[in-house]
């Protein structure tokens, strides 16, 4: 199947984000969760709101099949900044699919502080969500076989790949 | 000592118990490394916690005293959210096999899922490996005169820190390597890492018969021994473990041994200096190096959390791998 070009898609998310950056106090914070959600954050950040500060997590030590996935040293540490209390957050990854990763990046980001707002913001909902979990703002929707895992490729040029794997559990 | 050095890997060559240093890889040395500089953030918020262990039981079963080494397993522990039991099970007979089995089996019926061990015999941690439970793991936190492969691990990791890269380096290691389980990770780990060049200073009555065969060049003169290293590492003088007169004099000593600011100046200029602790000022160390701008000692005891975070961290996220 064709697959969407992404830089079209980040243009569509950023539009729809715009209105949530023109107040003049305080900016929302845009994380990436690792690796491609922190691309397309890097992305928007530089396309709608290049003061707005940038955050990302590495969810590997959220993830609800630890014990099975391991850690991944090789994926960068989350950071984030350090004060996030009463903030707005727009978090950001490339696909929603089960939803856990983005269960696992929430529960990273309160044990940061209490944020005021959380936005989901995502470039690919596949659909076959397992936890209730749904995004604010998407860049496709597409329906892929259960089989087939699609990822983003990057940093430079981003580029949307589907591969055959049985055992993602995204 | 158990020949089956194998236990601490699975089948896939992941970690399952982390027992010596002697038989693991330089693979799994980097990927302790560079797990634990991912674990270094978890201090900077404000729950200072990742839930990695959650509903996992950990054991601390110290044997033999400790303060640090003990700390900061609890602390490595807790902020990976596991609960913990600790037990200071101190013991004037030596303990043998059989009621160290029983202690053992004692504690599987409460259901724990990781033990830390430290014990005053060589060879106690994979005594325990080769009898707990299919899924249980053991930790090494010092056996007798054998190894205490996370002090090693925090080591090499302070070495990293400051110095980047190991292939470069001259590491001295001095004082009392007879008795220090310390010094035999150390050499394993520095090996493994390819650190060009390891020496051991230390008179003949402190060093093991064949030290040279470990892969290292021996030195009785400090002075010699200390000429352009990069890091020095100083071992504390083990009185508890000393019998017979293996020297003349702790005075005596420090006049040939201890690092005093004079001597530090053979070493190169950017040289660091570390002790695993606890340190006797004024014998083995002069009190004014280990204050000095060139000590890392305190930093290495906040890097023991990280490295022993990383540690559990890695026997756990590869336990279901091969299941």
């Amino acid at each position: 199947m064709s697959l969407p070009s992404v830089e079209p898609l980040i243009e569509k998310l950023g539009k729809a984000l715009i209105p949530y950056f023109s107040s003049s106090d305080s900016q929302p914070i845009i994380v990436g969760i690792e690796t491609g959600g922190a691309w397309i954050a890097e992305r928007l950040q530089q396309r709608i709101a290049p003061g707005a500060e940038l955050g990302r997590l590495n969810i590997s030590f959220y993830r609800d099949d630890f014990t099975r996935s391991g850690l991944h040293p090789t994926v960068k540490p989350s950071s984030l900044p350090t004060d996030i209390d009463d903030r707005t957050i727009v978090l950001v990854d490339d696909v929603l699919h089960s939803g856990r990763t983005v269960r696992a990046a929430m529960n990273e980001i309160f044990d940061y502080g209490r944020p005021k707002r959380i936005i989901l913001a995502i470039l690919i909902d596949r659909g076959e969500r397992e936890i209730p979990i749904q995004a604010d703002f998407v860049g496709a929707t597409l329906e892929l076989d259960s089989g087939s895992h699609i990822k983003l490729d990057g940093p430079d040029p981003l580029r949307l790949v589907i591969k055959s794997l049985e055992s993602h559990a995204g | 000592m158990p020949d089956n050095l194998d236990l601490q890997l699975d089948d896939n060559g992941r970690l399952r118990h982390f027992l010596s240093i002697e038989g693991l890889n330089q693979a799994i040395l980097t990927e302790i490394l560079d797990t634990a500089e991912s674990f270094t953030s978890v201090v900077d918020r404000t729950i200072k916690k990742v839930p990695i262990l959650r509903g996992i039981t950990v054991a601390n079963l110290f044997f033999e005293s400790s303060t640090r080494t003990r700390s900061t397993f609890e602390l490595a522990e807790q902020r990976l959210s596991a609960d913990i039991l600790s037990l200071n099970v101190s013991t004037s007979a030596t303990v043998k096999g059989e009621s160290l089995l029983d202690t053992l089996q004692n504690l599987e019926a409460m259901q724990i899922d990781m033990f830390v061990i430290r014990h005053q015999d060589s060879g106690s941690a994979h005594f325990f490996a080769q009898h707990v439970r299919p899924g249980v793991s053991v930790l090494n936190a010092g056996d007798g005169q054998h190894e205490h492969p996370t002090q090693a691990m925090l080591d090499m990791y302070t070495i990293r820190h400051y110095k980047k890269d190991f292939s470069g380096l001259r590491v001295a290691i001095v004082g009392d390597i007879l008795h220090s389980r310390v010094a035999r990770s150390q050499i394993h780990a520095l090996n493994l890492l390819n650190t060009a060049e390891i020496r051991v200073v230390a008179p003949r009555t402190l060093l093991p018969v064949a030290t040279e065969s470990l892969g290292v060049s021996v030195y009785e003169d400090l002075e010699l021994g200390l000429k352009d290293v990069d890091v020095v590492i100083m071992l504390r003088l083990q009185k508890e473990r000393m019998r017979g007169a293996l020297l003349p004099s702790e005075k005596e000593y420090f006049r040939k041994y201890g690092l005093s600011q004079e001597r530090l100046k053979l070493a190169r200029p950017d040289a660091i200096v570390m002790h695993p602790g606890p340190a006797n000022r004024g014998v083995e160390i002069e009190s004014s190096v280990m204050d000095g701008n060139q000590s890392v000692i305190l930093q290495q005891v906040s890097f023991g959390i990280s490295v022993r975070m990383a540690v559990m961290a890695m026997i756990v996220g590869q336990s279901g791998a091969s299941s």
